[in-house]
């Protein structure tokens, strides 16, 4: 899978360029400033891009204006932002789109390796990949969430990360059975139309839980 | 204009007009006491309690002039310098207070010409509309009294009963010209209050001084409170955890031979108190300058702040460009607080906030439709943001009757730089 990647700090670009490589990425760019992102994307049509928020020349969201750049001029174009923090805010601009391959972390869980790349084939294949914090945070700000039961709400938020029905179903110790009978009452009670579609459903949640 | 506000204001000019007249004659008493007092200032005790009585009584009258003078249009601010500590009434520091102060002089020099003044424009405020009525109703009166020798106007003395007809026009026309001249005359006379009761330009600068010394005073106390928090903060919290970060790495390495399974639980707990340590620098960077306000400026910070309320939240921006960094943070965190304060105390279902930026300053509203009663006297939140917002000159006020709604009113001079590279276009 071939990666174009953005990242200011050399020990962080060297360190992730190793890391992808030792997962079978091929990193066929790493680029340190905004201006140079935006031609590299377009230049190498990447399987994803790995992009940090805040890049040269002025450290403001350079790196997320030129992900979201980058997805107008290719759309669909799978990109997983990294920031040393999380905004809903930002997130609700990734997902403006409503494409599907998207993924946004905090840096911190790079270090959870397995996660991370796992993260980074799931965006890659159109999926999504939310950091827990963005949607720990819009959860908190969500009144109507009140009908659905604990368990509901914390299918909801595994979803919401974008993980698969096995996956919720293995972290939480259920049949993959029981968390799709979760994701229907889910549906029922928040009044959303029913997907089969994985990537849908996960871009259905993240807008409701957006509005 | 319109004739309805006309005539309002022109009433409302008169009655402002008996009003000045009356307080002018109180000039006179007040003139001679002080007169008095200052005469009997080498008397001992009684001498130096009396200058600071009479001037005190002095500055009352002059600051309702003030008042006055502000409503007819014209400000006048009050020149006096605040009083020291420990002053004791008839002390020797209340006596220096009062007789250094030139406003006090000042004060004094304007009591005999401000009583002339006030008098006669006063008069001349009621006298001019008071002729005028007479001409409206002299017919009648005229018709009863049949005098030779009374008369108005151009008809003196009315001679026959198409002059006293047309005495009526006349009286319509200087009514008129009361009407028209009576807000004009008050504001004659706060003119010339003014030349006395204003501050000078070394009052000005004085009281401007005593402000910017407070201020900073509390500006430099907030900031070293706010380095403590962080060293703390650090000290206690991401420092130690890389300091058992390392331990925990060291104790791995140490093991890795031995006992492969324990040294990788060891790995996995570094790398959780890896994720821990980086939680709580996230945490301090935000609470010293959000990294979306470095990246957005404030109209993205807020919005994204509005996002993470648990309620309904209206964001209505209006800047063409980006203030200086330190206020655009002051600003911030003033917002932050006042919508901590709603979400903490108003129990409202809904949040304006509203920013905009006119004449070199920086408007923040912030409303809510919660259950009122905010005092800014009481609450430290409130407290906490007008702190924040004198140390750029900046102000709040506040209005919560019981019952709401509550608006907190921020104001912060402060220009705008480069317009905006518009970062949210393009986004949606």
């Amino acid at each position: 899978m071939r990666v174009v990647l953005a990242e200011d700090l050399a020990l962080l670009r060297d360190g992730l360029t190793r890391l992808l490589e030792a997962f079978d990425f091929q990193v066929v760019a790493a680029v340190d400033n905004g201006p140079a992102l935006l031609p590299a994307l377009i230049e190498h049509r990447p399987d994803v891009a790995v992009v940090d928020v805040r890049l040269p020349p002025t450290f403001t969201d350079e790196g997320l204006q030129a992900a979201i750049a980058a997805r107008a001029e290719i759309p669909g174009l799978p990109v997983l932002v990294l920031s040393q923090h999380v905004e809903p805010l930002y997130a609700r601009e990734l997902l403006s789109d409503r494409k599907g391959g998207v993924g946004y972390l905090l840096k911190d869980r790079i270090s959870n390796v397995a996660q991370f790349v796992d993260a980074v084939r799931r965006v890659a294949d159109g999926g999504t990949a939310m950091d827990p914090e963005v949607v720990s945070q819009l959860l908190a700000r969500r009144g109507p969430l009140a009908v659905l039961t604990a368990r509901e709400r914390e299918v909801l938020g595994e979803m919401a990360e974008g993980r698969s029905n096995a996956a919720i179903a293995a972290k939480l110790f259920v049949t993959e059975k029981a968390v799709s009978k979760h994701i229907n009452n889910i549906f029922t009670k928040l009044g959303m139309p029913p997907s089969d579609d994985d990537n849908r459903r996960v871009l259905a949640v993240l807008t409701y839980l957006n509005g | 204009m319109e004739t309805a506000t006309w005539v309002r204001d022109g009433l409302r000019a008169i009655a402002g007009g008996v009003f000045a007249a009356g307080l002018a004659v109180t000039n006179l008493p007040l003139l001679v006491m002080s007169v008095v007092a200052l005469a009997l200032t080498p008397v001992p005790f009684l001498g130096l309690a009396l200058l600071p009585w009479a001037t005190n009584l002095v500055r009352m009258r002059a600051n309702l002039e003030r008042r006055l003078a502000a409503r007819a249009g014209i400000a006048i601010a009050r020149p006096y310098e605040p009083p020291p500590p420990r002053a004791l009434p008839g002390g020797w520091k209340r006596f220096r207070w009062i007789a250094t102060d030139p406003a006090t002089w000042r004060d004094l020099a304007w009591l005999l010409p401000g009583a002339i003044v006030g008098l006669a424009l006063g008069l001349l405020a009621v006298a001019i509309p008071l002729y005028g009525m007479e001409g409206i109703s002299l017919l009648p009166l005229w018709l009863y009294l049949s005098i030779d020798s009374y008369g108005y106007g151009v008809f003196w003395p009315i001679a026959n009963f198409s002059e006293a007809m047309l005495s009526m026009p006349q009286g319509v026309l200087f009514l008129a010209l009361g009407l028209g001249a009576a807000p004009w005359l008050l504001e004659v006379n706060a003119q010339f209050a003014k030349l006395f009761l204003a501050p000078t330009k070394a009052a000005e600068l004085r009281l401007r001084v005593a402000q910017l010394t407070v201020t900073r005073a509390d500006t430099v106390d907030a900031q070293a409170a706010e380095l403590r928090r962080i060293e703390r903060d650090l000290h206690d919290g991401a420092q130690a955890r890389l300091v058992s970060l390392g331990m925990t790495i060291g104790l791995a390495e140490e093991m890795i031979e031995r006992d492969p399974a324990r040294a990788r639980k060891l790995l996995t707990e570094a790398r959780e108190a890896s994720g821990t340590a980086l939680l709580e620098l996230r945490n301090l960077v935000r609470g010293i300058h959000p990294p979306v306000l470095a990246e957005r400026g404030l109209d993205g910070a807020v919005r994204a702040l509005a996002l993470s309320l648990p309620l309904r939240v209206t964001v209505e921006m209006d800047l063409p460009g980006r203030p200086e960094t330190p206020v655009e943070s002051a600003a911030y965190f003033a917002t932050a607080e006042a919508l901590a304060n709603v979400v903490r105390h108003s129990r409202a279902r809904h949040v304006q906030i509203y920013v905009q930026h006119v004449d070199d300053l920086l408007l923040l509203t912030v409303s809510d439709d919660g259950v009122g009663g905010a005092d800014a006297a009481r609450g430290t939140g409130l407290r906490g943001i007008a702190r924040r917002l004198a140390a750029f000159d900046g102000t709040m006020s506040v209005s919560s009757p019981p019952g709401g709604p509550t608006v907190v009113s921020m104001e912060l001079p402060c220009v705008l730089s480069s317009p905006k590279t518009s970062p949210s276009s393009g986004t949606g």
